[in-house]
C-alpha cells in the first residue's frame, strides 16, 4: 500500500485521537480530583452529541458554533449530578460509587434509545466532505477543525488549573482532601465544579466527534470504555497523559482499522488496556499513588 | 450432611423455603406458557446470580464481565452440537473447563499483578469485550451472523439433547438453581467459605492470619466461571440462536449482577430474591406496556437502572438483609 | 533457653529515610520481650519485616532455626508467627466467633474443630459471651482483644503485639497483661510486643529493646533499661519530684 495512505490514515487517527484525548481529559480530571470512577462518561458525551444533532437538524446550527452552549449545558448537568447525588457517596466504598454511575449510565443510554431510536444519526455540514491538501497529505476538514478545537479547549483547561485561584483550589482538594477542608475550602462545591468541568470537556468532545462519526445510543458505553483505556494508558490523574493516551489510541485504532478489519479495532484498544494494567498500571505519565 | 446444611437455620426459614420450592415445583401445572417463560428467566438469573455472588459476595471480587463465561459455555456446547452432533451434557463437560480456564486466566492476570477493585472490574469488562469482537470474526462459530441450533418440532422431550417443551427446561433450571443454592450454603459453611469471607472483609488481615489469598481468590473465580458456563449451555439450547453481539455484550454482564445487588450481595437468598423481584417486575412492566399498546425498546433497561439506583441509594446491602430483619430471619455473615 | 527469633543486622530504608538501621537482637523461646521507643523509631517497620509485609533491605531474620526474611505474610503465619495491627483490623461484618474461627482454620480442616478451638481461645480472652456479636459493633478494647484472639487461634509459637494497650483504661490494660502472662506461663507462648504504655511493659517484659532512629540504644532487663541515661534522654524522661 502506498505510503500516502498510511500517512493520511495516521494523521486522521491523530486528529481523532486529539478529540478522544479531550474526552479522556474530562474523565481524568474527575477521577484525579473527586476520585470517582465515572462509568457514565461516554453516556454523558452521547447526550451532548444528540443535543448537537437535534440543534443541527432543527435549526441548522453548526455544532462547532454550539460548542460553548452545549458544553455549558453539560457543565450544569455534571455540577448538579455531583452536588445532588454523588457527593453523598464520597465516603462509601469504591464499588458502590462505581455501581451508582453504572446505574446512571444504563438509564441515560436507554432514555436516549427511547427518545431517539437505535438508528444512526449524523450531522452533514457544508464542509463535511471537504478536505485540505498539504503535499501528499489529504486531511478531512471535519477532523482538522475537531482536532484544533480539542487542542484549544484542552489548553484552556490547563490554563484554568494552573493560573486561576479556583483552579488552584481544585488542585489542592485533589492533593489533600482534609488539608483543603482545614484551610476553609468548600470542597463539596469544588467537587461539583470539577465534575461539571469534566462533563463540559466530554460535552465539547462530543460536539467535535459528531462531525466525525454517526451517533447511536450504544456509542455511550463504547466511548466510556475507550475513555478508560485512554486514561489508564496515559496515566490516571495526569492531564497530559490523557491527551497522549488519546492520540496513541486514535492512531492505533486508525492503523488497526487499515491493516486489519475496521470492526476489530476495539480489540486492539482492549489488548492495550490489558497490557497496561499488567505491566505499567500507572500509565505512561502517571505516578504510583496510594489509591 | 443434611444436618449440617440446615443446622442453625430457624424453622420458619426452612418452612418458607419449603413452601417456595413446592410452589415452584407445581407451577408448570397451573402457569400459562407466557408465565412459564418468565419463571424460566427468573430461575436462570437466580442461578447465574448465585454463581456471580460467589466471586463478589463471598470473595469480594467485582466482575462486570460474567457474560464471558455464559458466552463461552453457550458457544462451546452449541458449536459441538452443530458441528459434531455432540449433545449438551457432553458439551458441558467441554464447556466447564473452557470457562474455568478463562476465569483462571483473568484471575491469574489480576491477582499476580495486583489488579484489584475497580481496575479488576474494568479488566473483566475488557476481556468480555475482547471475546465479543473476537467471536464476531470467528468463522467456525459463524461470527456475527449468528450460530443457529437445528430445531425440530418437539413431539416428546429429549433430555439428553435438550430438545423439547419449555416445561422440561423449566425443571432443569429449577434443579440447577436449587443445587446452586445448596452448593453456596455448603461453601459458606466450609473452610473455603470462611477464608473467602475473610478475604472479602480485609485481604491484608486475611494474609496475616495465614490465608494464601491468591489461591483462594483463584478458587472463587474458577468456581464462579465454571458454574456460570452451565447457564450458557442452557441458554444455547433454550434459545437456539447465539450472536456474539448479544451474548457477550456488557448489558448481559450488568443484567447478571443486578439480581444479587438488588437482592443482597454476599447473602445466600439475596440473588434468588433479586431475580424474582427484578425479572418479575420487569416482565410485568413489559407486559403492561404491551397491553397499553406502547412499544418502548429500552424501557426495561431504564427500569433496571432505576432499580439499581434506588437500591444503592436507599438499601445498599440489598433488599434481603432489610427484609430478613423485618421478618426475623437475619442471616449470619450478611 | 533456646532462641526462637533472631534478627541479624537488619536494615530498611524508604527512599531517603532509614527506618531500621542494622538492628540485631534475639528473642528466647518462652520469653516476653518488649520493643519501646519514641514514635518513628522504626518499631512497626521492624514488626512488618518480621511478619513479612515487606522484606529487609539487608540482614536476615530467622525463626525456629530457619530464615524467614522475604517470605509473604501468609507463609510466615503458617510457620508460627501471629500478629496484631497497630490500627485494629478485625473482619468487620463477621461475628466475633467467625473472626476467630478464620484463625483457627489455619491448622484445622474441619469447621467443627475450628469452632471448638475458637471457643477455647475466646474464653481465655473474656470474649466468649460476645461471640455472636458483629465485630464492627464491638468497643475498641474488645476489638483489640478480638485481634489477639484471632492471632492466637492460629496456634502461633511467637505472638507479635503492636501497641495492643493503646487507648485502654488502666483496668483494661491490667486485664490484658494478666491474660498475656497466663498464656505465656500456661503454654510457653513467646511474646514480642511494641508498647508505649510503660505500666504494661514493666509488668510483662523480661527483656526490653529500646529503639531510636532505627537503631538499638539499649537492651536489657526492665530495671537497667529504664535507668539507662540514653533511654531517659531520648524517650522516658525523669520524674520531676521537685
Amino acid at each position: 500500500m502506498p505510503f500516502d495512505i498510511y500517512l493520511n490514515v495516521a494523521v486522521g487517527g491523530l486528529l481523532t485521537g486529539l478529540v478522544y484525548g479531550l474526552m479522556a481529559l474530562g474523565l481524568s480530571v474527575i477521577f484525579g480530583v473527586v476520585r470517582v470512577v465515572n462509568f457514565a462518561h461516554g453516556e454523558m458525551m452521547t447526550i451532548a452529541m444528540y443535543i448537537a444533532v437535534t440543534l443541527f437538524s432543527a435549526f441548522h446550527l453548526d455544532p462547532l458554533l454550539m460548542l460553548v452552549p452545549i458544553a455549558a449545558v453539560l457543565f450544569a448537568f455534571g455540577y448538579v449530578l455531583q452536588a445532588g447525588l454523588i457527593n453523598a457517596f464520597i465516603t462509601r466504598p469504591e464499588h458502590t460509587q462505581f455501581l451508582l454511575l453504572v446505574a446512571l449510565a444504563i438509564i441515560i443510554v436507554n432514555v436516549l434509545l427511547i427518545l431517539f431510536g437505535p438508528d444512526a444519526q449524523s450531522v452533514q455540514t457544508a464542509y463535511s466532505f471537504d478536505s485540505f491538501q498539504i503535499g501528499p497529505l489529504i486531511v478531512d476538514a471535519t477532523k482538522t477543525y475537531a482536532g484544533i478545537a480539542a487542542i484549544v479547549v484542552a489548553g484552556a483547561l490547563f490554563l484554568f488549573f494552573r493560573s486561576t485561584r479556583i483552579g488552584t483550589a481544585i488542585r489542592a482538594c485533589a492533593d489533600n482532601y482534609t488539608g483543603a477542608l482545614v484551610v476553609g475550602l468548600d470542597v463539596k462545591h469544588l467537587y461539583a465544579l470539577t465534575f461539571g468541568l469534566g462533563a463540559a470537556c466530554v460535552g465539547g468532545a462530543g460536539v467535535m466527534l459528531v462531525l466525525i462519526v454517526d451517533v447511536t445510543p450504544s456509542l455511550g458505553p463504547a466511548y466510556t470504555l475507550l475513555a478508560f483505556v485512554i486514561v489508564i494508558t496515559g496515566g490516571l490523574g495526569s492531564m497530559p497523559g490523557a491527551l497522549i493516551g488519546g492520540v496513541l489510541i486514535g492512531l492505533t485504532e486508525a492503523m488497526a482499522g487499515l491493516l486489519f478489519t475496521p470492526s476489530a479495532k476495539s480489540m486492539f484498544a482492549f489488548a492495550i488496556l490489558v497490557l497496561v494494567l499488567l505491566f505499567r498500571p500507572q500509565g505512561i505519565m502517571g505516578k504510583r499513588t496510594a489509591s | 450432611m443434611i444436618g449440617r446444611l440446615i443446622g442453625g437455620v430457624p424453622r420458619r426459614a426452612l418452612a418458607m423455603l419449603g413452601v417456595l420450592l413446592l410452589a415452584l415445583i407445581v407451577a408448570p401445572l397451573i402457569a400459562s406458557d407466557y408465565l412459564l417463560t418468565v419463571l424460566i428467566l427468573i430461575l436462570y438469573f437466580a442461578y447465574i446470580g448465585q454463581a456471580w455472588n460467589i466471586m463478589m459476595g463471598f470473595a469480594g471480587q467485582l466482575s462486570l464481565g460474567h457474560a464471558l463465561y455464559v458466552g463461552l459455555g453457550a458457544y462451546a456446547a452449541a458449536a459441538l452440537y452443530v458441528h459434531f452432533s455432540i449433545g449438551p451434557w457432553l458439551g458441558l463437560i467441554i464447556a466447564l473447563p473452557i470457562a474455568a480456564l478463562a476465569g483462571a486466566f483473568i484471575g491469574f492476570l489480576a491477582f499476580r499483578f495486583r489488579v484489584a477493585g475497580v481496575y479488576f472490574a474494568i479488566l473483566t469488562i475488557a476481556v468480555a469485550e475482547f471475546a465479543r469482537v473476537g467471536f464476531d470474526h470467528w468463522a467456525w462459530t459463524s461470527g456475527s451472523s449468528g450460530l443457529f441450533l437445528p430445531v425440530s418440532q418437539y413431539s416428546h422431550n429429549d433430555i439428553w439433547l435438550l430438545r423439547g417443551h419449555p416445561v422440561m427446561f423449566y425443571y432443569i433450571i429449577l434443579a440447577a438453581s436449587v443445587l446452586a443454592f445448596i452448593l453456596c450454603r455448603a461453601l459458606l459453611q466450609s473452610r473455603v467459605g470462611y477464608f473467602w469471607l475473610a478475604i472479602r472483609e480485609d485481604e491484608e488481615a486475611a494474609r496475616s492470619s495465614g490465608i494464601d489469598t491468591f489461591h483462594y481468590k483463584m478458587v472463587a473465580v474458577v468456581t464462579s466461571a465454571a458454574m456460570t458456563s452451565f447457564a450458557g449451555v442452557f441458554y444455547a439450547f433454550f434459545y437456539n440462536n447465539l450472536f456474539p453481539e448479544q451474548v457477550f455484550h456488557i448489558s448481559r454482564s450488568i443484567e447478571i449482577i443486578l439480581g444479587p445487588i438488588v437482592g443482597g450481595v454476599g447473602t445466600l437468598f439475596g440473588p434468588v430474591l433479586g431475580a424474582f423481584v427484578l425479572t418479575g417486575l420487569a416482565e410485568t412492566l413489559t407486559a403492561a406496556l404491551a397491553a397499553a399498546g406502547v412499544d418502548l425498546p429500552g424501557a426495561k433497561q431504564v427500569f433496571y437502572g432505576i432499580c439499581l439506583l434506588l437500591v444503592i441509594m436507599a438499601l445498599p446491602d440489598g433488599i434481603w438483609p432489610w427484609l430478613a430483619k423485618r421478618i426475623g430471619l437475619a442471616e449470619r455473615n450478611k | 533457653m533456646s532462641v526462637l527469633l533472631t534478627v541479624d543486622a537488619v536494615s530498611k530504608r524508604f527512599r531517603g529515610l532509614v527506618a531500621v538501621d542494622r538492628l540485631s537482637f534475639e528473642v528466647p523461646a518462652g520469653g516476653i520481650y518488649a520493643v519501646i521507643g519514641p514514635n518513628g523509631a522504626g518499631k512497626t517497620t521492624l514488626f512488618n519485616m518480621i511478619a513479612g509485609v515487606f522484606a529487609p533491605d539487608s540482614g536476615t531474620i530467622s525463626f525456629a532455626g530457619e530464615r524467614i526474611d522475604g517470605l509473604p505474610p501468609d507463609r510466615i503465619c503458617r510457620r508460627g508467627i501471629g500478629r496484631t495491627f497497630q490500627i485494629v483490623r478485625p473482619f468487620p461484618a463477621l461475628s466475633v466467633e467467625d473472626n476467630v474461627i478464620v484463625g483457627a482454620l489455619l491448622h484445622r480442616h474441619h469447621v467443627v474443630d475450628a469452632r471448638a478451638h475458637a471457643h477455647a481461645v475466646l474464653r481465655r480472652l473474656d470474649l466468649y459471651d460476645k461471640r455472636a456479636q458483629r465485630a464492627s459493633s464491638l468497643t475498641l478494647p474488645d476489638r483489640k482483644r478480638l485481634e489477639v484472639a484471632r492471632a492466637l487461634a492460629t496456634d502461633p509459637k511467637l505472638l507479635l503485639l503492636d501497641e495492643v494497650m493503646a487507648g485502654l483504661r488502666p483496668t483494661e490494660t491490667d486485664r490484658i497483661v494478666a491474660i498475656l502472662k497466663e498464656l505465656n506461663r500456661d503454654t510457653g507462648l513467646t511474646i514480642l510486643l511494641i508498647e508505649h504504655v510503660m505500666r504494661a511493659v514493666m509488668a510483662l517484659a523480661a527483656r526490653i529493646l529500646v529503639l531510636h532512629h532505627g537503631g538499638a540504644i539499649a537492651q536489657g532487663t526492665p530495671e537497667t533499661v529504664v535507668r539507662d541515661p540514653a533511654v531517659v534522654h531520648s524517650y522516658l524522661g525523669v520524674e520531676d519530684l521537685s
